[in-house]
């Protein structure tokens, strides 16, 4: 069936069934794609052709596209289809894509949303956009270039924001006398580099979008193509998410409350089929209840799925606001101030771990800060890179805390739930976007077993507050040294304690964990949770661990109550160290035999902030002990 | 099963505008809606009235008043707002009538730069307004392709179309510092069909200038403008000829071109625009006026 005859149907069916015609378009199969890929690779040129192909160009802009063509194309007064959507003055004028521009066009088989996105590094940020609320990604690689790391950079991003159907079209074949070769080395590349990605199908097409070769027809001068041509590409990609038949939540958005006897929620339903009867648990507050009605301007509803905007009615009256979660009791989202999350960088100032940042998932804004940068991804190798902070467009893995528990779920899983912005708190700018990978730590409130005999209890049977010393400093500062005349009086004095020594633990829980900075975050990060538990159970923590880096001393810091945790900085000079040196591990550090050791090719970051200074070099250790005693008598007066 | 699996078209788009304008009534502290009369701000109002369903509209409703609308639209507006109980804000700007502004007197784009975009600026100073609803719709012009759902605005009500925040998800960002504002477009995603279908699904009331009938028209520069009342000067040799005519937009009058047609009925709208051959701004005499000119018209602070 040709373009043509299907033109004529159409016509046909518009004149003589409108109502029939209407129902197909409206029960259309909906396809929402961005064209990404390096500057110039003809993203734009693409798209105009789509339009204009798919006759959606009416006369009037025809002519003016003819016009503009001679004032400002690129192809010497020939139409140039990129002016179709290049619609900014800046854009037309330098001939390139700035920000992304959405188009809507329908074939007999889809609709489609496009977004057109631009290529230059410069505005990576409006691609992310774009491809943010996609399904499928076009990737376009200039056959003349080949692969750039504009090409990867794209990929990668797409992907990482749940984009799993990726079209790699290779245009600009006319330019390279329509070569198969040329094609199939470019093929090949691009899998070999997509081998570490994770797109369920990555399919090629030799184009040429200026002269509109394989776009909606195969095209004669590469009769060595047996693929099917690039439209019926977009229109055969299988993009089912199955969104309904997972388990239902519905962030709440507004409260609905007309007058004193109504009280609903309104919100749009990320995932799940809800029906009256239905016993749902509200979080991050835990309350349950059951499902009264679900109320719609057009009357209520036997059940409502996802993506549908609702207004939920409660049996019970329980205290319900904008950014709770209303999930299924059975199989409920996690709640916590803590998570792993990717994110994307998008602002002019770099990103920087510990600084106050505005983060806001879709239904919910909350203070909170990127307490780490655990690494970068480098976008054109995909390898992880140790980093402090990420630059405008860079990626990387970060944990976040957050001032308030919110309800996620992976952003893999369900990105409705697991995604988010972050906004700078001075310049309200959109500087960074989020996808959450797993929680750090579940929010006390909820999921956390509730048992009787709490902390205060075994606190108070014990008769004192349960906090934990956390020795900092060099290797060979003297933290076990100090810590272990600490216990000792602490017990003499008849508190319960324990002491967590590095070594001590490398033995056994985290005997699988080395020196590289991953693992050293990690190591902190387990004797944070060792240390939270003892608090639990009420005891006087002390650990002496090297903990060179200052996020994860935050990070622990952050697992605790704010009068739990107590950073006592052992503050002895290198020299002296070096001259110490107990075990040789400075030595040889030196000699090159042990690598990553802190002071030498490691960093040790100084507290800003110790609770507990001790200056070794002025006092011996028994002075610095009876130091952390008097300190900590005076902490609890405070307390 | 589909039904409970996807949603159809028209329903996705619904929840998705509905979500929107939620989400301004619970982030924003005065958020107003603009209403046109036209068609598209009459799709705007009733998905309105279904997102906050059963409570009233959460915001006031501002029609910035050229004074040169068609009279029905006027007529329209009343009825409409009456009937749902709406508080409805006009606003003219009265130092635009002190000079006499008018698009015969002082130009199509003098006028509509003064009574609207003016008109609409002082509106929203004068009562504080954080955030405004706008029936634009991405399908309608090249620069609208490219605007945020969430777009922002200076304290001079300007748009700058080369540093938009990023705009992810549903997430949208709306935080701004006294004086600047956001232009919420709910029906960004929505073409000229999607409207003319949902108001066909919904039976939306439309002003009767939609519907082909027998109307007083001149031509002029190839533009058929409706004799809606007597400000209107005839050229010599000019006089208004009965003809079967509709609009596809709604403005100022004498801006707005007419469109011959015989569609007396939505369906029959639809069928006509779905075999017509051009596109729906081009009645309008003001986007003619200079290239790029919505662009820098949005620039300037018109919606
Ligand atoms: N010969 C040839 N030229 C092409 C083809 N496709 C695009 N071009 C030309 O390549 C240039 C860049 O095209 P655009 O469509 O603007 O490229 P883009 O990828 O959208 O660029 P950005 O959005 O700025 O990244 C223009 O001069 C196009 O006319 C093609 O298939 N063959
Ligand atoms: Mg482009």
């Amino acid at each position: 069936m040709t373009t043509k005859s299907y033109e004529v149907q159409q016509s046909e069916q518009i004149t003589n069934d409108i109502e029939g015609y209407l129902h197909d378009q409206e029960h259309k199969n909906f396809l929402r794609f961005i064209t990404c890929g390096s500057v110039d690779d003809g993203k734009s040129t693409l798209i105009g052709r789509l339009l204009y192909d798919s006759k959606l160009i009416f006369e009037d802009q025809m002519a003016s596209l003819e016009n503009d063509s001679k004032k400002v194309g690129t192809q010497g007064g020939d139409i140039d289809f990129a002016l179709l959507v290049d619609g900014l003055a800046a854009e037309r004028e330098q001939g390139i894509t700035i920000d992304v521009a959405y188009r809507f066009f329908a074939t007999d088989k889809r609709k489609f949303i496009v977004a057109d996105t631009p290529g230059h590094e410069q505005y990576t940020r409006n691609m992310a956009t774009g491809a943010s609320s996609a399904d499928a990604a076009v990737i376009l690689i200039d056959a003349r270039k080949g692969i750039l790391t504009q090409t990867r950079r794209h990929s990668f991003i797409v992907n990482l924001l749940g984009i799993r159907h990726a079209v790699v079209a290779v245009n600009k074949m006319d330019l390279m006398d329509y070569s198969q070769e040329v094609f199939q080395n470019i093929e090949a590349e691009y899998r070999e580099f997509a081998e570490n990605l994770d797109f369920l199908t990555i399919t090629f097409v030799p184009m040429s979008a200026l002269k509109g070769d394989n776009i909606m027809t195969p095209s004669d001068k590469m009769p060595w193509h047996d693929g099917p041509a690039f439209m019926s590409v977009l229109e055969n990609i299988d993009v089912a998410r199955k969104k309904a038949e997972k388990p239902f939540r519905m962030p709440v958005q507004w409260v609905n409350r007309p007058n004193l006897d109504f009280r609903g929620f309104s919100g749009t339903i990320s995932s799940g089929t809800v029906k009256p009867g239905d016993t749902v648990i509200v979080l991050p507050s835990g309350k349950v209840s059951n499902v009264k009605s679900i109320v719609t301007y057009d009357g209520n509803l036997d059940q409502a799925s996802a993506d549908q905007a609702v207004t939920l009615t409660l049996e019970d009256e329980i205290d319900v606001s904008r950014g709770d979660v209303i999930a299924e009791i059975n199989q409920r989202p996690e709640t916590t101030d803590q998570f792993q999350a990717h994110i994307i960088w998008m602002g002019e100032q770099p990103m920087l771990p510990g600084r106050p940042y505005l983060i806001k998932t879709t239904n919910k804004t909350v203070a909170g800060e990127i307490s780490a940068l655990k690494h970068k991804v480098n976008v054109n190798s995909l390898e992880h890179e140790a980093g402090k902070t990420l630059a405008l467009n860079e990626v990387g893995l970060c944990n976040i805390s957050l001032d308030e528990a919110i309800a996620f779920e992976a952003y893999r899983d369900n990105p409705a739930m697991g995604a988010f912005i972050v906004i700078d708190k001075i310049s309200n700018a959109t500087v960074g976007a989020g996808m959450i990978d797993f929680g750090l730590r579940r929010a006390t409130n909820v999921h956390w077993q509730a048992v009787d005999v709490d902390k205060t209890a075994r606190a108070e049977q014990k008769r004192q507050k349960p906090v934990v010393l956390w020795f900092t400093g060099l290797s060979a500062s003297g933290k076990s040294t100090i810590a272990n005349l600490v216990e000792k009086k602490l017990h003499a004095l008849g508190k319960h304690t324990y002491l967590l020594d590095g070594d001590n633990v490398r033995h056994g829980l985290n005997r699988d964990l080395g020196f590289v900075d991953a693992d050293r975050v990690e190591n902190i990060r387990r004797v944070g949770e060792v240390s939270k538990l003892m608090i639990d159970a009420g005891l006087i923590v002390l650990t002496a661990f090297i903990s060179p880096f200052r996020a994860e001393r935050r990070m622990v810091r952050d697992m605790m109550e704010p009068h739990e945790f107590i950073e006592v900085f052992v503050d002895t000079p290198l020299e002296i160290c070096e001259k110490r040196d107990p075990k040789g591990l400075y030595k040889k550090a030196r000699s090159g035999e042990i690598k990553n050791f802190t002071g030498y090719d490691s960093p040790y970051e100084p507290p800003e902030r110790a609770d507990i200074h001790l200056h070794t070099a002025e006092m011996t250790a028994a002075e610095a002990a009876d130091a952390v005693i008097a300190k900590i008598e005076e902490k609890y007066q405070e307390v | 099963m589909t039904s409970h699996t996807q949603l159809a078209h028209l329903q996705r788009l619904e929840a998705e505008s509905i979500h929107i304008m939620r989400e301004v009534a619970a982030t924003c502290e005065n958020p107003v809606m603009l209403y046109s009369i036209g068609k598209d701000s009459g799709v705007m109002m009733h998905l309105a009235l279904k997102a906050f369903y059963p409570s009233k509209l959460p915001f006031p409703i501002l029609h910035v008043d050229t004074t040169w609308k068609f009279r029905e639209m006027i007529e329209f507006r009343e009825k409409f707002a009456a009937e749902h109980q709406l508080d409805l804000i006009t606003h003219i700007n009265q130092e635009g009538v002190a000079m006499g502004m008018g698009p015969f007197s002082h130009g199509s784009a003098v006028h509509t730069d003064v009574m609207k975009t003016q008109g609409l600026k002082q509106a929203l100073d004068k009562y504080g307004f954080d955030a405004a609803f706008g029936g634009a719709r991405r399908d309608e012009e090249k620069s609208r392709a490219k605007e945020r759902i969430f777009s922002f605005r200076s304290a001079q009500h300007r748009w700058d179309p080369k540093s938009q925040r990023p705009e992810l998800w549903n997430i949208y960002n709306n935080r701004i510092q006294k004086g600047e504002s956001m232009r919420v477009f709910p029906l960004s995603n929505w073409t000229e069909l999607d409207i003319w279908q949902y108001i066909h699904q919904e039976n939306i009331p439309i002003v009767p200038l939609y519907l082909a009938k027998k109307r007083p028209v001149v031509e002029r520069d190839g533009m058929l403008v409706m004799v809606d009342d007597d400000r209107m000067p005839m050229k010599p040799g000019e006089e208004p000829e009965m003809k079967m005519v509709r609009f596809r937009t709604l403005g100022c009058y004498p801006l707005t071109g007419a469109v011959e047609s015989t569609a007396t009925t939505v369906i029959e709208i639809i069928q006509e625009m779905l075999l017509t051959k051009t596109s729906e701004r081009q009645g309008r005499a003001i986007d003619k006026d200079s290239n790029a000119s919505m662009e820098q018209k949005k620039q300037e602070g018109y919606f």
